[in-house]
């Protein structure tokens, strides 16, 4: 039985399924005759589950670090709580069953803090859920469904994935991932692409139709699962498979090789990143530096506003990973769909043309500098590039520049080493800025052209509404336009220059037309770093340069690809 | 028995990571200490219950501690709070 849907992460899988759905536990009224056992029951299931959590606080902290394990330290915190525990123990005093006991009193405060209206809070009802469902397990004797241990190669199949799931699941078990729900930018998305597990989500019920042990195909490139597959088509997938495999293994091999045209054309290769972590995978792909460094995850996975220093280590830290690159900074942005536990925000009717990034930062200008001192004081340890996101005119440019320049003025007064010489660019992601980017060259450095809000914002179309994405379309004429003239106000002078970091830049249909309009830097998540530098190596700059002129001319998105798509095959680009 | 009134001056409050630094330190006293906000009365000791309290930057609580260490625990955690738990203050 084949079932088709979401291609998240590409490769292909073929092993037994596991369904992993956490079983509802039978918990029935009981009548206690020793109370004192039940006592000792409810304080074993405590240590037990204590001992539980520890072991995989342990391990989170060696595959993830130490922040994202913080979680399960916390889940520790509740076992000692007194109103928690206390609220079980008077229970039991008074006769009831120590499961029913843990049942009421977990119910009782993940209700009480569901209730919250801060964000925070409401996550935590999660937490005491989960700790609470541990200490059930361990009371009944049963094993909590985990897939922490595997014994074999196991494909994963769930409603969804939880970060708690992906944090403990057993790597090298776990070779592919199918859900029920999710999207492309979903959690378990992005961890099936930068773990390399092929992904298939949004199957609806597939968790319903397979049962445990049985074989089943992932094909993650084509977003297609089969189920109970014939020995042809584990013949046929086992094929495609190896001639996956090669040809990764062959992009592996162009790692330290540039990323240049036949005829010597070079270009720079780098990497989007949202924290610390991901930059070993940029330069195991051959990322030459960082083209967007997504500091708000920062502030996200905090629960109270990063100070400086902890900006100054984590920016540090990058910079340091590349000794020859660049790597861009791009400064908080907030707002819209990305907010703050701590930071709060008015409800508005338009948030993606509201109170975002920079300006939202020019509200809060103490939160503001404190992110740009922390910047250019670890600009000092390599070479930092600073991006301001949201930029619609040229006078915000000046606006956020004059607020570096007194960062600056701090940072002499207290004698602290920064690059006085460091480059100031704009992500250029509103249409106002792309048409007027010949005004907005005078006062950056460089620009970054961040497509994703860029053709949003030009073609009206939100991409998560599932009733118009259809709509939206990086090779849209009017796309390729916006990016030809922003990419002609820089070529005109040796001391600027354009790259893009949205994810048109790692898409192979788009690499050729950008590469022969001009543009001089590609940034894009690691994985898709050496497919592209593959098809930037396999023409001559005339040729990229001849395709771009083609699909400027052209009328229609459908034409512009079947043209990339003939040139492609002409060239014997394959893609993954 | 001993009572004080102080106000929190941190940006965040009594949450998350102030609310933990604040447990543990009322963990390491014998006294029983309680946090009253208005009408409610939560333990100091409890995270979920100093938690539950939604104590924002600004408000005022009183710090009630009951045993033979009672001073020395007020002392302690009113430091703590007007420390600002290494955070902006008002």
């Amino acid at each position: 039985m084949k079932k088709t849907g979401i291609n998240a992460s590409p490769g292909i899988a073929i092993a037994k399924a596991f369904v992993y759905v956490k079983k509802e536990l039978n918990i029935s009224e009981r009548t206690i005759d020793d109370i004192a056992a039940e006592e000792r029951r409810f304080n074993d299931a405590v240590e037990q589950s204590r001992a539980q959590l520890a072991a995989i606080y342990d391990r989170a902290v060696a595959e993830l670090g130490a922040e994202e394990a913080a979680i399960f330290e916390a889940h520790a915190m509740f076992l000692d709580d007194p109103e928690f525990v206390g609220a079980i123990e008077n229970d039991i005093a008074g006769g009831t069953s120590a499961e029913i006991a843990t049942q009421k009193t977990t119910d009782m405060f993940s209700a009480m803090f569901d209730a919250m209206d801060d964000p925070y809070f409401k996550g935590r009802a999660a937490d005491i859920k989960d700790v609470g469902t541990r200490i059930l397990h361990n009371l009944l004797g049963v094993p909590m469904v985990d897939i922490s241990h595997l014994d074999e190669d196991t494909i994963i199949l769930a409603e969804d994935l939880a970060p708690s799931d992906t944090a403990t699941m057993d790597k090298a078990h776990v070779k592919g991932f199918a859900t029920d729900i999710g999207s492309r930018t979903s959690h378990t998305a992005i961890m099936a692409r930068s773990l390399e597990i092929p992904a298939v989500l949004g199957l609806d019920d597939i968790t319903a139709t397979v049962k445990d042990g049985d074989t089943i195909i992932v094909d993650g490139s084509e977003g297609v699962v089969i189920v109970d597959p014939t020995e042809d088509e584990i013949a046929v997938y086992k094929a495609k498979k190896e001639a996956y495999d090669a040809y990764r293994a062959e992009l592996a091999e162009l790692k330290d090789q540039p990323a240049e045209t036949i005829d010597g054309h070079r270009v720079e290769i780098v990497g989007n990143i949202g924290s610390p972590a991901d930059a070993p995978g940029v330069l195991e792909n051959g990322g030459e530096g960082i083209g967007l460094y997504r500091t708000e995850f920062l502030y996200m996975n905090a629960d109270v506003m990063p100070d400086e220093e902890k900006q100054f280590a984590a920016y540090k830290s990058v910079i340091e990973a590349f000794e020859d690159g660049a790597v861009i900074i791009r400064t908080l942005d907030i707002g819209g769909d990305k907010k703050l536990p701590y930071l709060p925000l008015e409800e508005e009717m338009n948030p993606f043309l509201g109170l975002r990034a920079v300006r939202l930062c020019f509200q809060k200008e103490d939160l503001f500098k404190t992110q740009l001192r922390a910047i250019l004081r670890a600009s000092a340890f390599g070479k930092a590039r600073i991006m301001f996101p949201m930029i619609g005119n040229v006078d915000e440019v000046k606006q956020a520049k004059a607020l570096v320049r007194a960062c600056m003025a701090e940072l002499d007064a207290e004698g602290k080493a920064y690059d006085k010489n460091i480059d100031i660019g704009v992500m250029i992601e509103i249409p106002s800025a792309a048409v007027t980017a010949d005004i907005i060259v005078e006062e950056a450095a460089f620009f970054s052209i961040g497509t994703n809000d860029l053709c949003q914002y030009t073609l009206a179309v939100d991409r998560m509404n599932q009733n118009v994405s259809y709509l939206y379309d990086p090779l849209h004429p009017a796309i390729l336009r916006l990016i030809k003239n922003v990419i002609d106000a820089t070529a005109a002078r040796d001391d600027r220059f354009t790259g893009m970091c949205g994810e048109m830049a790692g898409d192979p249909y788009a690499a050729l037309i950008l590469l022969g309009m001009g543009l001089d830097e590609f940034s894009m998540s690691a994985s898709s770093i050496p497919q592209i530098k593959k098809i930037i190596r396999s023409v001559t700059f005339g040729e990229a340069k001849a395709i771009a002129d083609d699909a400027l001319s052209m009328k229609s998105s459908a034409d512009i690809r079947s043209m990339i798509t003939a040139k492609m095959a002409e060239k014997g680009i394959k893609l993954l | 028995m001993h009572q004080r009134e102080i106000k929190i001056i941190n940006e965040s409050g009594l949450h998350a990571r102030p609310a933990s630094a604040f447990v543990a330190e009322a963990g390491r006293y014998e006294s029983n200490i309680f946090i009253l906000k208005g009408d409610e009365r939560v333990n100091a000791k409890s995270i979920m219950g100093v938690m539950s309290a939604g104590i924002t930057q600004g408000t005022t609580i009183i710090l009630e501690a009951d045993g033979s260490d009672e001073t020395e625990a007020i002392d302690a955690l009113t430091a703590l709070i007007n420390s600002g738990f290494g955070e902006l203050t008002i």
